[in-house]
């Protein structure tokens, strides 16, 4: 099947992801991201479903109750940055003793969310999602 | 169509669909649909009770807790939120994600934020007769929140629940289920339960009908 989008009678629209667009997600979040040492990556869009998510193994993390919340939090702060006459904060990043979660936005609609330890810096994770960013850009856009 | 309440507009497209129009997700490499179902209503008419209902009575198919983000006072602050799994459709595993809204008129901004990429919506209204006019309103709310996604409240799969409906039996003023459906459900012509979240009666109907009209509007989508 090579369609994305399905219009429905109504006009609304439900986001479709074959097989093979999976695994090319899958290979960017693995290759960009779990090879550099992140614990655990998820793509999700911005009503917090998730799209793909790969880990280190070692993970246990509740990620559906994580993507409604990253959702949510990204759309809040969206709302702050507004509101004192900002588009948007590029950078969303919460630190925490053992494990840091980092937040990027891929397009309007989806958003990249990357768990990772202090084995990784976050001048060199913010490299990395840029460039998985630039590659997830062109899979997800529209009869790619 | 032209509604006597005023806020009944159809949705007509503009071109800006790609921007706010996504529904359901749908994986076909896992064969697993994630849809989104949000609880809405005025302040203290028991959205969270409706979930919080359902947490206990399904718990053996939620494996996660239930999320609440709330206020010291025990008001919804930004959502709550409850991942259900409901079996099996056409082949597809159908996750479904329940969220309510805060109901307080204060947080306007954030049940939009809610909203986005919702699915289906019940609606919750209060039966106590002192809140006709807040149910009124928060309807209103809803239609125009949705509006600013470019949805219609007159297409999306929408279940009213009448709440509260256990008080009668405490001698209660409550507005009759006639009025609640002129009020609210008279263009709309959706179905409705009555309900008491508190207690239990019509909380799982309310939820298994607002999945199926869900999924169903999915339909062609589930080859």
């Amino acid at each position: 099947m090579d369609k994305q989008y399905i219009s429905d009678a109504d006009g609304q629209r439900t986001y479709i992801f074959t097989p093979a667009q999976l695994s090319e997600i899958e290979a960017v979040l693995a290759e960009d991201l779990l090879d550099v040492g992140v614990h655990s990556v998820t793509l999700i869009d911005m009503a917090g479903n998730i799209i793909s998510t790969m880990d280190n193994g070692d993970n246990k993390h509740d990620l559906y109750s994580l993507a409604a919340l990253a959702a949510g939090n990204f759309g809040a702060v969206s709302t702050m940055a507004n509101l004192i006459g900002e588009e948007e904060f590029s950078l969303l990043f919460h630190k925490g003793n053992k494990e840091n979660i980092h937040f990027s936005k891929v397009t309007d609609e989806f958003l990249l969310i990357t768990i990772f330890g202090k084995e990784v810096s976050l001048g060199f994770l913010r490299l990395k999602v840029a460039e998985a960013t630039e590659k997830l850009v062109i899979i997800l856009k529209p009869g790619s | 169509m032209e509604s006597r309440l005023g806020f009944l507009k159809p949705f007509e497209p503009n071109g800006s669909q790609e921007r706010f129009g996504f529904m359901a997700i749908i994986n076909l490499k896992k064969k697993e649909v994630q849809s989104k179902i949000v609880y809405y209503g005025p302040g203290r008419g028991g959205k969270t009770t409706n979930l919080e209902y359902v947490y206990k009575k399904f718990r053996s198919r939620i494996q996660t807790e239930m999320v609440t983000i709330k206020t010291h006072g025990d008001r919804t602050l930004f959502f709550d939120f409850l991942p259900i799994q409901i079996g099996t459709i056409r082949g597809y595993d159908i996750r479904i994600q329940l969220y309510t809204v805060p109901g307080q008129v204060k947080y306007e901004s954030t049940r939009r934020l809610v909203l986005r990429g919702v699915d289906g919506i019940v609606f919750v209204a209060d039966s106590l007769a002192v809140r006709r006019k807040e149910n009124v309103l928060s309807l209103k709310s809803l239609a125009d929140n949705l509006a600013s996604y470019k949805k219609s409240i007159l297409e999306i799969p929408l279940v009213f629940q009448y709440n509260k409906r256990d008080l009668t039996d405490d001698g209660i003023p409550l507005l009759p289920v006639e009025w609640l459906e002129q009020d609210l459900n008279s263009e709309l012509k959706a179905p409705y339960f009555e309900a008491s979240a508190l207690k239990g009666p019509n909380v799982a109907q309310t939820m298994k009908k607002i999945i199926l009209m869900t999924i169903d509007s999915l339909r062609n989508d589930l080859t």
